[in-house]
């Protein structure tokens, strides 16, 4: 059917913008998430037969891209463990990306969470998804959703308050007991 | 930078950078590479249901 093979590319085209914000938001790197956007349409156009037309693109191609990046993950093993450390490191190389520093210190921060609180903040704070969807993307319950959620937003704000204090007031040392200190 | 930061709700702070954040990338234009890549797979599916015809 040449009709519904028009109206899914269609439909995947729409999608794509917020599928590179997606992807670029859970990694941080253009080249890196523009690969695995690129691996997951590949993915996607060769499980059209498994698409309805009519259903969620956008949530569909979520679910592939986060699988796919999971699955990477693994494959890669021992980089895994020292994902956050690697992430860091490209960031440091490529500050320009964020406008302001604002969105840079930003952008540090959310790459210090584990990445399922990550990925939850993101879907739901940002891709506009609501909790419902965002556990059928993640594969797991909605309470699970929600603590993930939650958890990032409390450990969001430790780490920006820290840094916020950075700017004037305790070394780097004891900002984390007394911003500690405060939240308790 | 002066603002106190508990003058506002750190919780609406995040959201809102977040969605900064996303958005600089949902506004950016699809770059060509996706746009070819849809189209080599629509000919190269186009080219496999003509043999199919055949």
């Amino acid at each position: 059917m040449p009709s519904e093979n028009q109206e899914f590319k269609r439909e995947m085209l729409a999608a794509l913008p917020s599928l590179r914000a997606f992807a670029m938001s859970l990694i941080g790197r253009h080249d890196r998430a523009d690969d695995l956007v690129q691996d997951t349409i590949m993915k996607a156009w060769a499980k059209q037969d498994h698409f309805q037309i009519g259903t969620n693109m956008k949530a569909w191609l979520f679910t592939i891209l986060r699988n796919e990046l999971y699955s990477q993950m693994r494959k890669r093993g021992r980089e895994v463990q020292d994902s956050d450390g690697h992430l860091t490191e490209a960031l440091a190389h490529h500050p320009e990306q964020y406008g302001s520093l604002d969105l840079q210190d930003f952008r540090r921060a959310l790459d210090q969470l584990p990445p399922d609180q990550r990925e939850a903040i993101i879907l739901v704070g940002a891709s506009g998804f609501s909790y419902e969807e965002a556990a059928t993307i993640c594969g797991c319950a909605l309470g699970t959703i929600k603590s993930r959620v939650n958890r990032a937003r409390q450990r969001l704000q430790e780490i920006l308050q820290v840094q916020g204090e950075n700017d004037y007031g305790p070394d780097e040392t004891s900002a984390p007991i007394t911003s500690r200190a405060f939240v308790s | 930078m002066g603002a106190n930061p508990k003058s506002d709700d750190p919780n609406a702070q995040i959201a809102t950078k977040l969605k900064a954040l996303y958005q600089s990338v949902q506004e950016e234009a699809i770059p060509a590479r996706f746009l070819e890549l849809l189209e080599r797979l629509e000919a190269a599916e186009q080219r496999t249901v003509r043999q199919g015809k055949e």
